[in-house]
């Protein structure tokens, strides 16, 4: 591969990025400034961003925190928060076959949910390559740590999310990521299932197990349906 | 700009048990078949595993309902950038006019 096509997969994962990236900032601040009333400092919120970089775990951490930090029940938490990136990760191997070894356990640090999404989105067009890959995680990565960070300063002086609409982007992102992964009444099943055990498990048991819930549920209703008879691309 | 021991400990705790998730998958994927049922559940994944996580904010409110079927329809035809505009857009006027359930 030439070094102007790793350029452009490079330039095409960072545009790719940029909206979103854009639309986490505001929740990278709020919780910058929610870690500084739980009493940790701007060195401390930035390791974190910078080694767990786990928006959900880190946020549902932070609002719990105390001291001296519980640090088996955190690890336990981020643990079943992050379960669906069993799934996750277990989907996207087999459309890695660009990248080296070492290059993979790179791309699993990396893997948030939205890197995971815009590179399923890519690699059911594209071949997966690692200038697109990390041409994506990493601003998206930096994007992160620099907003959590900023948050501890900035404290209180932040709207909410809610007031602009952001928080409803990464609900539009996936909702149209869906949307475009349904191609054929196969898919149907698949969403059903998954909407309708993800609400049932978080009406019954609240918490952050009905992602794993819908996403068990949408799995099981595909291994059902009747085989296909061509290979989809 | 200190850190302090037990804080340190538990995000480093947490980093360890976040990549072991984000890993597994990669261990165990040269493994899983190419072909069979199994293979259909995990070609599955991505839209099951998104549908899971939108499921809650969908129902959330009124404006979200309409919000959602909007970026639905608005996806046939636009790019996910676009279908996101429209799905922000149709959220910030529904809960002007609707608030909750």
């Amino acid at each position: 591969m030439s070094i102007s096509s790793v350029a452009r997969d490079v330039r095409s994962g960072f545009i790719t990025m940029l909206p979103i990236a854009l639309a986490v900032v505001p929740f990278g601040l709020l919780l910058g400034s929610e870690a500084v009333r739980k009493g940790l400092t701007p060195a401390e919120i930035g390791l974190m961003s910078m080694i767990v970089f786990a928006g959900s775990a880190q946020f549902l951490t932070v609002s719990i925190w105390t001291h001296p930090a519980p640090w088996a029940a955190f690890a336990l938490a981020a643990f079943l928060i992050n379960l669906r990136h069993v799934l996750m990760s277990a989907s996207l191997s087999p459309k890695l076959k660009a990248f080296r070894s070492s290059q993979k356990a790179l791309v699993a640090f990396l893997l948030a949910d939205e890197i995971w999404a815009l590179s399923e989105r890519r690699a059911a067009h594209h071949p997966l390559t690692p200038g697109f890959y990390f041409g994506t995680a990493v601003g998206f990565y930096l994007i992160w740590l620099a907003a959590t960070v900023a948050g501890t300063f900035l404290g209180e002086a932040l709207p909410a999310p809610e007031t602009i609409g952001f928080d409803f982007v990464f609900a539009a992102l996936f909702i149209s990521l869906v949307t475009g992964f349904a191609k054929s009444w196969r898919a149907i099943p698949i969403i059903l299932a998954s909407l309708f055990a993800s609400l049932l498990f978080k009406t019954l048991y609240g918490g952050t197990g009905f992602i794993l819930a819908g996403g068990l549920a949408g799995i099981g209703a595909a291994a059902l349906l009747p085989p296909e008879k061509k290979k989809t691309p | 700009m200190t850190i302090d021991p037990a804080t340190f400990l538990a995000i480093l705790a947490m980093a360890i048990a976040t990549y072991a998730t984000r890993i597994s998958g990669f261990i165990i994927g040269p493994y899983l078949p190419e072909e069979g049922r199994l293979r259909q559940a995990l070609d599955a994944v991505p839209a099951a595993v998104l549908t899971a996580v939108v499921a809650p904010t969908i129902v959330s409110g009124p404006a979200e309902l309409i919000a959602s079927v909007a970026t639905i329809i608005a996806a046939r035809r636009l790019p996910a950038l676009g279908a996101i505009a429209v799905g922000v857009g149709t959220v910030l006027v529904g809960r002007h006019f609707f608030g909750g359930w």
